[in-house]
């Protein structure tokens, strides 16, 4: 992605064109199979789009698997996914868009507030990359976090009820829009500060790694970390790159490439814009994929957590995406250029998969609109859920500080305050 | 010297009685050596041997690393340097480099690690060359430790230890001298100690370690040489002391001295010397600044009616002033003289020796402080 300080708007495909495809590992040319099939370049312009890893060791340019090689033996007419796996990429996608919009009426009519960031545009990178995990893997996200919780899992009501502050949400309505974390599904958060899930996420991914050293258990579990570019100027996403390849970490970092930290350009912010290169600087392989297109980060993904799983080491993934509304329903989004954003509402991530799995008779566009109007219903009725919940009953406010509730010390009758049967209702001190 | 029997409380089973370390010798000679006889524990002599803090935050943290192997020590030169105090020797060649992790110089990051790990299920026991580097780090451990069982709605516990030696040493200047209890102790989320002696240092370190919610354990590194004298339940492998519950090193009935950490010998030496003047002190070791034990204080406070608060760090927004908050809320009436606030001076410590004397609470400051309520 060659990007000129001064350019204000981004043409991706004509400088990726311009780039050499040739020195691409065979990793990231999976556009051997799709050779046969005559379809629009702007979704297939794969090996073109994708830069090439850093050709600093031998050991991080052989990342192919045998997987892939293997792939590129079959027939011609092998596509890149599945009928079943198109339909569920579909609609997990469509989930996040559908999903994100209603919050954003909600947000209107004054049912959600705070600090609500939407995930529109994004979603290929949410549904390439998590799509691929088992339950047991982790996912640590940023403040914006519905649409990672909901590809992992976390059922829609849920995240609803959440982000309208009522007990019946996945952390009671105590968490909110920027703190999603789900036991259940592994989904360790939800962060507001920037760069402070990286570190978390490493910390997950070290726990894998000593489980298997340890425990001696056959742990392969993987964890993904989800951030922006702006993090990726933060000194805590290099001490994580560091001691992720030191320690040879399970860990995929997976960087959201949307181009604006809030109303701040990314090359206005950094000095050398192609994060992808910062992985080989600390020893692992750093890889750049078009986020816009879901099958490409798929691809990507499968090689990234596969190698991960197989104890090689982190990867960093750069996804050059773009979100479509503002960086919070707060910012009036007056510093992107209007331009820019048509540009890239040309390659929306649904559509194109629409596109791709009708073009290629994966589906019929009925089977499409039947999921669509599955996901609608099921958005609605997370909302009319979450209307009908109730809001947190006073003696939670004092609930959950500590998992060992002693934590609130001895009471003026000098037993433990949380024994007090009168503690939580909010008669008794604190 | 009157012989002090004190009632140690332990959590879930029957008080002991053990007779309490009541004089230490300083490593600094420019203190008067206020030495007494041993006579005191002359009873129990044969089966009260001493042990140095330092060898009891070993022995805790050895012993919960061999009962539970999801216990790890991470932190800089833990590992093959033995620890940058020698606390953590031997533990790397005993328990191997998977568990006693030498990290490289980058706190956030590797806070952030152990939180992580914390997360997904380890015990992880952080450790720091001292609390002033933690600041690199305090992001995680308040917002990515402390909050996260409230955020998640007990969804995500944190069962993680943040140790370290807290407040000044001797002559290591401004930026290496600072006391956190206050910073931390402010939190809701976290449960923060500050053990004295060599029996709490170890009970509380293993009860920080088997505690599911984020623990700062604020040590002392000018306490970690000396030696208290210790008994057979403090020695033996399952000995914990409750968190959130202060000890009364010593009664008394004229003034409430309150303190925690080295602060605590001081204060015991001060009730030497106001004894000698017929005023007998109470000395509170706080043990725990967060939850802060206020029935025993307020108690102490209503006995004696009088109160003096010692802590090293800052006197604003400090621990003493929390302390008199809680005694004006619940006490008021058994006040007999206003309250008494020794602290840190209100500068960045200052390095030349006798200037460092001078901003660091002393014996004599105590002895004058209670002198001037009586």
């Amino acid at each position: 992605m060659a990007c000129s300080a001064t350019a204000k708007i981004l043409q991706p495909l004509s400088i990726r064109s311009a780039e050499k495809s040739q020195s691409c590992s065979k990793m990231l040319s999976p556009s051997s199979f799709l050779g046969s099939t005559p379809l629009p370049k702007k979704l297939f312009s794969v090996n073109k789009t994708i830069s090439p890893l850093a050709r600093r060791s031998a050991t991080i340019v052989a990342v192919s698997s045998d997987v892939v090689k293997e792939k590129k033996l079959k027939s011609t007419q092998n596509l890149l996914i599945t009928k079943e796996e198109g339909l569920v990429l579909y609609e997990d996608m469509y989930l996040g868009r559908a999903f994100e919009d209603m919050c954003a009426q909600m947000y209107y009519r004054g049912k959600m507030f705070g600090f609500v960031h939407l995930y529109n545009g994004q979603e290929a990178v949410s549904t390439g990359f998590i799509k691929l995990l088992k339950k047991e893997d982790c996912v640590v996200s940023t403040y914006r976090d519905h649409v990672h919780a909901l590809s992992k899992g976390v059922p829609a009501r849920q995240v609803m009820s959440e982000l309208f502050g009522k007990t019946t949400g996945c952390c009671r309505g105590q968490g909110g829009s920027m703190h999603m974390f789900s036991k259940e599904h592994n989904v360790l958060g939800g962060f507001a500060f920037i760069g402070e899930g990286i570190p978390v996420a490493t910390g997950a991914a070290f726990t894998s790694k000593y489980k298997r050293e340890v425990f001696k258990e056959d742990c392969d579990e993987v964890t993904l970390a989800f951030f922006g570019d702006g993090t990726c100027n933060n000194g805590q996403f290099f001490e994580c790159l560091n001691m992720a390849t030191l320690w040879k970490l399970p860990i995929v970092f997976v960087v959201e490439n949307n181009l604006w930290a809030i109303g701040m350009s990314h090359l206005r912010s950094t000095s050398d814009p192609q994060i992808w290169k910062k992985g080989p600087a600390f020893g692992m392989p750093g890889v750049h994929v078009d986020g816009m297109d879901v099958l490409k980060v798929r691809e990507v993904a499968k090689e990234a957590v596969s190698r991960a799983r197989r104890g090689e080491g982190p990867t960093l993934v750069e996804c050059e995406t773009y979100r479509f509304r503002g960086h919070s329903l707060a910012d009036p989004d007056e510093l992107r250029d209007p331009a820019e954003k048509a540009h890239y509402a040309t390659r929306d991530p649904i559509t194109a998969l629409k596109k791709y799995v009708i073009e290629n008779k994966l589906a019929s566009e009925a089977e499409l609109k039947a999921i669509e109007k599955k996901i609608d219903e099921e958005v609605e009725e997370a909302v009319e859920f979450a209307d009908k919940s109730p809001v947190p009953e006073r003696s939670q406010l004092l609930e959950n500080v500590f998992a060992d509730p002693k934590g609130f010390g001895i009471g003026p009758d000098g037993k433990y305050r949380c024994e007090d049967p009168k503690f939580t209702q909010g008669t008794a001190q604190v | 010297m009157l012989i002090k029997i004190l009632t140690r409380l332990v959590g879930g089973g029957g008080g002991g009685v053990a007779a309490a370390p009541r004089s230490v010798s300083f490593l600094n000679k420019t203190f008067r050596n206020y030495s007494s006889s041993s006579s005191s524990s002359s009873s129990n002599s044969s089966s009260v041997k001493k042990m140095t803090v330092r060898d009891a935050l070993n022995s805790a943290l050895d012993e919960e690393m061999c009962a539970d192997r999801r216990v790890l020590l991470m932190g800089e030169e833990v590992g093959e340097y033995q620890g940058a105090y020698k606390v953590s020797k031997g533990l790397l060649q005993k328990h191997g480099p998977e568990r006693v992790i030498d990290t490289p110089i980058t706190e956030a990051g590797f806070t952030g690690i152990g939180v992580g790990a914390a997360y997904y299920g380890l015990r992880p026991v952080v450790e720091y060359m001292t609390f002033n580097f933690a600041m690199q780090a305090i992001d995680h451990i308040i917002n990515s430790a402390a909050k996260t069982n409230y955020m998640s709605a007990g969804n995500i516990n944190v069962p993680i230890v943040f140790r370290g030696p807290n407040g000044a040493a001797a002559g290591v200047g401004a930026q290496h001298s600072q006391c956190y209890s206050a910073w931390y102790g402010s939190v809701p989320g976290l449960k923060v100690l500050a053990p004295y002696s060599s029996e709490d240092a170890r009970g509380l370190l293993k009860a920080a370690i088997r505690d599911p919610d984020p623990v700062v354990f604020l040590e002392n590194e000018l306490l970690y040489g000396e030696a208290f004298p210790v008994s057979d339940e403090v020695v033996d492998s399952s000995f914990c002391i409750p968190i959130g519950k202060a000890k009364i090193e010593k009664q008394g009935k004229h003034v409430t001295i309150t303190s925690f950490s080295k602060m605590v010998g001081f204060s015991l030496k001060a009730a030497e010397i106001l004894a000698e003047d017929g005023i007998d002190a109470e000395v509170i070791n706080l043990r725990s600044i967060r939850p802060l034990d206020r029935s025993t204080i307020n108690g102490s406070v209503r006995k004696t009616n009088r109160l003096v608060t010692v802590e090293e760090g800052y006197p604003q927004h400090g621990v003493g002033a929390e302390i008199c908050a809680s005694i004006v809320e619940d006490s008021f009436d058994y006040l007999d003289a206003p309250v008494e606030r020794i602290g840190g001076a209100d500068v960045p410590m200052p390095y030349a020796a006798n200037l460092e004397r001078m901003a660091l609470p002393q014996v004599d400051d105590i002895v004058r402080a209670a002198k001037r309520l009586i």
